[in-house]
């Protein structure tokens, strides 16, 4: 019963989703345009856009899912409907796998877009096997929610809500080492950027673009992803009260 | 009969109000019981502790024969919320459709029951008022539940429809169902077994519609309320 509490509920997120397919094409269009735009940028310098490019697929994942986790569960809260869930039978990690699961499946299609679009048209090269281009991005697709749901706890409306994008998400990408190797910046930042779930990503995308293989560093960089995800969803399942004032 | 729901002594603080100020009953199962009182009375906040998703309850309070809020509970109870609460974003019958999967039963002839054939695969947030407010029944309904705790079901809607509500509720309470109900029309009291009138926190009393116009000497149920504040 538990696993099909956990797949109708799942179900349910992705037909809200369905109804609302223009919000779906942005999410898959957006991260081509944005690539687009930097293979342009670049044009005469495909080492750059290989090197900006290849991290960007860790952070659409998280973008995407960050706005969608922290908006809908902003909605359960204040419609009534997480009230209404929770005299019922369903539990919480019920709730919460099956939003991970559903959004879990719209970010395995977006990175699955996305590649296309960048290895196939833009000319971005990967060394490691793409398929875990695609496993690193569901990985941070289940950070995005777990970060989403946390966030969805601190705000009464939606306007506030989408301000914890900037303060949460964009930190994440400005010391990830997109802009410059963690190892150049000044220690305090590098510190700091140890401590962030999306400079492993960005690492292990790093490594897929410039090793062939799977090497322990990489598969140490999915599994610190991995674990920061866990950590965020379970601070998140406690901001799931059955009881409120 | 046991009742199907009893409380002792029971305290719920909200900030620093005591919205329930230690108040004992109980209610009888496979009945209709109104819940009346004006708004801040503490009515919601009653039905949400019996709900189980009320903070800061304090005293005894036994629902289904197990605590409020338990497991056991959860899988018989149906709780309609005083603002609807449904996903704007799907059609009533995936509305109701989760809601029944989720309590682990089907969704049955709640549609029909309700008259809400016409608007099945319609978005919630296409609907009047009105009608959401008979789609959030139906969600609670779905699943048949022991026990029904509806906040404020009828306010808003046409009086031809709230007559067919009461009508249905009469008829789940037949089938073995029981009710609790809350309104601040005192005027849906005939339609109930049993009422409850509370006021401030506390329960100004509890007894059948009939019981109540013979102890205040009328059969306006407005005045009858007056003159029990004013007795007290």
């Amino acid at each position: 019963m538990t696993g099909h509490r956990t797949l109708v509920t799942c179900r349910r997120v992705l037909l809200q989703l369905r109804h609302d397919p223009r919000t779906v094409v942005l999410m898959l269009v957006v991260p081509c345009v944005l690539e687009t735009l930097l293979r342009l940028i670049y044009a005469n310098r495909l080492v750059i856009f290989n090197q900006a490019g290849a991290p960007l697929l860790a952070f659409f994942p998280l973008m995407t899912v960050f706005l969608v986790t922290s908006i809908s569960l902003l909605r359960e809260r204040t419609s009534g409907t997480l009230e209404r869930l929770m005299t019922t039978p369903l539990g919480r990690l019920e709730l919460l796998n099956g939003y991970a699961l559903a959004f879990g499946v719209l970010a395995t299609v977006q990175a699955g877009v996305v590649s296309a679009v960048t290895l196939g048209l833009l000319g971005l090269r990967f060394r490691g096997p793409v398929a875990l281009v695609v496993v690193l991005a569901l990985c941070v697709a289940l950070l995005g929610t777990g970060l989403g749901l946390l966030a969805s706890a601190f705000a009464r409306t939606e306007f506030q809500v989408v301000q914890f994008f900037p303060l949460i998400v964009l930190p994440q990408l400005l010391l990830s080492g997109l802009l410059l190797p963690r190892q150049h910046m000044p220690a305090a930042l590098h510190a700091i950027s140890d401590a962030l779930p999306l400079s492993y990503a960005v690492d292990g995308m790093h490594h897929l673009s410039h090793q062939a293989g799977v090497s322990a560093a990489l598969v140490a960089d999915i599994a610190i992803v991995l674990a920061f995800a866990a950590g965020a969803l379970v601070l998140g399942a406690a901001t799931l009260r059955r009881q409120t004032e | 009969m046991a009742p199907a729901v009893e409380f002792e002594g029971l305290t719920v603080d909200r900030g620093a109000r005591r919205v329930l100020q230690g108040i004992s009953g109980s209610f009888a199962a496979g009945r209709v019981t109104g819940l009346f009182g004006p708004s801040g009375s503490g009515k919601s906040t009653l039905i949400r502790a019996i709900a189980g998703v009320q903070m800061r309850v304090q005293g005894r309070l036994e629902v289904l024969g197990s605590q409020a809020g338990s497991a056991g509970v959860r899988r018989q109870l149906g709780y309609m919320t005083q603002a609807p609460a449904l996903y704007e974003d799907l059609t009533v019958t995936e509305n109701v459709d989760y809601f029944a999967t989720v309590r682990g039963g089907q969704r049955g002839e709640v549609l029909e029951r309700l008259q809400l054939t016409e608007q099945a695969s319609q978005l919630v947030r296409d609907l009047s008022g009105g009608q959401r407010a008979r789609v959030s029944l139906a969600a609670a309904l779905v699943a048949t539940p022991r026990l029904l705790l509806l906040d404020e079901p009828t306010v808003g809607l046409d009086p031809l429809l709230r007559r067919e509500l009461w009508q249905l509720f009469r008829q789940l309470a037949a089938e073995g169902c029981t009710l609790l109900v809350s309104s601040h029309v005192l005027d849906e009291a005939r339609h109930c077994d049993e009422v409850i009138l509370l006021r401030e926190g506390r329960i100004l009393a509890q007894l059948t519609p009939a019981a109540l116009a013979a102890r205040t000497g009328t059969e306006d149920l407005d005045d009858a309320f007056v003159r029990l504040v004013e007795g007290e």
